[in-house]
């Protein structure tokens, strides 16, 4: 489903990924961990289309297409959804307004009717059980005045809402307590299929007993230095990140 | 010093001027004569250099005068939907043959109404065009609601105006509001012609005990025309007045807004909306009087501006001693689209009471690109995504008119200006 080979791409001149190799697919979930810097969110954003990224090299193929010359909102048609790590505040635009407009864009570039008010509140109301979302959260300005913990479920609605092949999760677990992990993870769990795949960036090994991985990656210094399966992640929650530094380091100075 | 300053230009208005209010017009001359046009050394024309753009456009000085307009262009220019009674005005002319009678409100022609204390409430000394039009206004409407009229519907001014290069308009407007009464205006106007004509209208508000006053306007004026407005009402105890401004063209303009609060427990608000692009210049200028205490000004002007605009914000609130327990909040907030537009805003609070809430802030930035990419990464097409959010910065203003045909079509305008101009 996902090709990513060779990816670089830098920011104001910074070079971040310095050589990606990824292979994801369906049904597959990848877990990728890493020290802070190492560009895991980078990595996230720039599958995702973000402008400020530049990309100096490699590849990246999604369902055949060429993902980088894809427009953001066309990546998303397409089926990529990036929960984001800051979900972003938007006073004014309706929760609901905003919901109905993307929907029925992505509807409209996959050749689907668009729904109407009846058809979209009934599949928002379905899909709000997902995340245990509150009906009332949807009443307000898109995340305006949301929690942290909101915030993320919104992030998981969407995703339900918007049905993509390709879910990259950025550090959706980063500051939220147990109860509201649970209630992420399960939204994420129902929605996983044998025909989509999802992408879990994280800093953290907790979130993945609750998403469980089947590959797990470290990515360090903007390239992924090691993969394994979730044993890989209980290794790094053990240990730190500082033995696969040390391999990397010492590999590169002999 | 500027060259119109040292001309006679009132020997030609005066002498197109109707008869009637002599005394009026006399002390409007002298207050002109005293003032002059506003220099480019005039503090509160500091970022409007609107004498040196008269002295370009205007070389006449010339009053326009009255022309013909049709029931068809009438019928065609009431927004869709709208429920309410017209005024027709020719370059400021009362036109009652095409105009609505209003249930329970007189209506006249301003020179029926010889006895009219004009100048009383927007003083001539107090700004050069309030005294240039008090001096030498041509045409004007006199509008009573009686003591607890409840006017339900809205009264429209429909202006229409049609003038060659070099022309000057000079509307002039008298309401006045009996006790408990309530009574809601919407001006809008039409501009048959694209030449450099200069409007310089005054409209004075007096309200009563309890009343409840709401002037909205639509400022959509030719893209060559100059446009001074000088809107002035005395609010008195327990009243309200609440005023929305929109501009949206012309080539220069100038919107003085003061709200003199004489009366305890009253109200006054303020919002306004400016949406430019081209070479447009639009300056607003309000001033709240608190002089007496326990009283309220709530105030919000908000802009986009695109191309080379230029938008002037200066809002000045006078809290004077007497005047414990106010609360007066004043918000500015523009969105600049392009490295040429400009933005000039400065509150201007002066606090004499001791005992008062008062708050203001003001920011200037680009539109959110963080919050742009969010909704792309929803699925959003870019351009409805800007245009999204702008209208979501811009609805904040629009949602305070309460007749909902105006609001509707005011959002059809911004709505086509978000997606077709920026």
């Amino acid at each position: 489903m996902l090709t990513i080979k060779n990816l670089h791409a830098s920011i104001e001149g910074t070079p971040i990924l310095r050589g990606i190799n990824l292979e994801v697919k369906a049904g597959e979930v990848h877990a990728i961990m890493g020290p802070n810097g190492s560009g895991k969110s980078t990595l996230a954003s720039v599958l995702a289309g973000r402008e400020e990224y530049e990309v100096t090299a490699g590849e990246v193929s999604f369902k055949g297409k060429d993902l980088l010359d894809l427009s953001p909102e066309d990546r998303a048609r397409e089926g990529v959804f990036l929960a984001f790590q800051y979900p972003v505040e938007i006073p004014g635009v309706s929760s609901t307004n905003f919901l109905r407009t993307a929907v029925n864009q992505v509807r409209e570039y996959r050749g689907e009717e668009a729904l109407d008010a009846v058809k979209f509140l009934t599949l928002m109301k379905e899909k709000m059980k997902l995340v245990e979302m509150d009906q009332k959260l949807l009443s307000r300005a898109l995340n305006e005045g949301f929690s942290g913990g909101e915030k993320k479920r919104n992030e998981i609605f969407q995703m339900a809402m918007l049905a993509p092949t390709l879910s990259i999760l950025d550090e959706t677990d980063s500051g939220l307590d147990i109860d509201a992990l649970r209630i992420v993870s399960n939204g994420v769990n129902q929605l996983k299929s044998k025909d989509n795949a999802t992408i879990v960036v994280t800093h953290y090994q907790r979130l993945l007993d609750y998403i469980v991985p089947d590959f797990v990656h470290v990515l360090y210094n903007g390239q992924i230095v090691k993969s394994g399966t979730k044993e890989l992640a209980l290794e790094l929650e053990e240990k730190g990140y500082d033995w696969i530094k040390e391999e990397v380091d010492s590999k590169a100075t002999v | 010093m500027s060259t119109l300053i040292k001309q006679d230009i009132l020997v030609e208005l005066l002498a197109n001027a109707g008869t009637g209010f002599e005394q009026v017009r006399a002390t409007g001359k002298e207050a002109f004569q005293a003032q002059g046009f506003p220099t480019n050394k005039s503090e509160e024309y500091k970022f409007t250099a609107i004498t040196k753009k008269i002295e370009q456009s205007i070389q006449n000085f010339a009053a326009a005068g009255a022309f013909e307009v049709t029931a068809a262009q009438v019928k065609e220019h009431v927004f869709e939907g709208y429920a309410g009674d017209v005024l027709v005005f020719a370059n400021g002319h009362f036109q009652p043959e095409l105009s609505s009678t209003v249930d329970g409100v007189e209506i006249s022609p301003l020179s029926d109404k010889a006895n009219t204390a004009l100048g009383s409430i927007a003083k001539p000394e107090k700004d050069p065009f309030c005294a240039l039009n008090q001096s030498s206004f041509d045409g004007g409407i006199f509008i009573s609601v009686p003591k607890k009229a409840q006017i339900q519907k809205p009264i429209l001014f429909l202006n229409f105006f049609q003038a060659n290069a070099g022309q000057v308009i000079q509307p002039r407007v008298w309401i006045e509001a009996g006790d408990f009464a309530e009574v809601t205006f919407i001006n809008h106007s039409v501009n048959f012609s694209d030449a450099s004509y200069f409007v310089n209208k005054v409209v004075e508000v007096k309200g009563g005990v309890n009343t409840q006053i709401r002037y909205y306007k639509l400022q959509n004026e030719g893209k060559n025309a100059i446009e001074v407005s000088n809107i002035e009402t005395d609010i008195q105890k327990d009243g309200r007045f609440t005023s929305v401004n929109v501009s949206l063209s012309g080539e220069m303009v100038r919107n003085n807004l003061s709200l003199n609060i004489l009366g305890s427990n009253s109200e006054g608000n303020m919002y306004g909306l400016y949406l430019l692009n081209g070479k447009t210049h639009v300056d607003n200028h309000t001033n709240v009087d608190h002089t007496v205490a326990h009283a309220e000004s709530n105030e919000l002007y908000k802009g986009i501006l695109a191309d080379s605009s230029r938008g002037v914000f200066n809002g000045k609130i006078f809290v004077r001693q007497d005047a414990q327990k106010t609360n007066a909040f004043q918000q500015n907030n523009n969105i600049l689209l392009s490295e040429d537009a400009v933005v000039n805003t400065k509150p201007q609070l002066e606090i004499w009471a001791d005992d008062v809430k008062c708050s203001h802030g003001c920011t200037t930035g680009q539109l959110d690109e963080e919050a742009l990419f969010y909704l792309q990464a929803r699925g959003i097409a870019k351009d409805q995504a800007k245009g999204l959010l702008l209208y979501a910065f811009a609805g904040e203003v629009l949602e305070h008119i309460t007749d909902e045909s105006f609001r509707e079509y005011c959002i059809a305008k911004v709505q086509e200006r978000l997606g077709s101009n920026f």
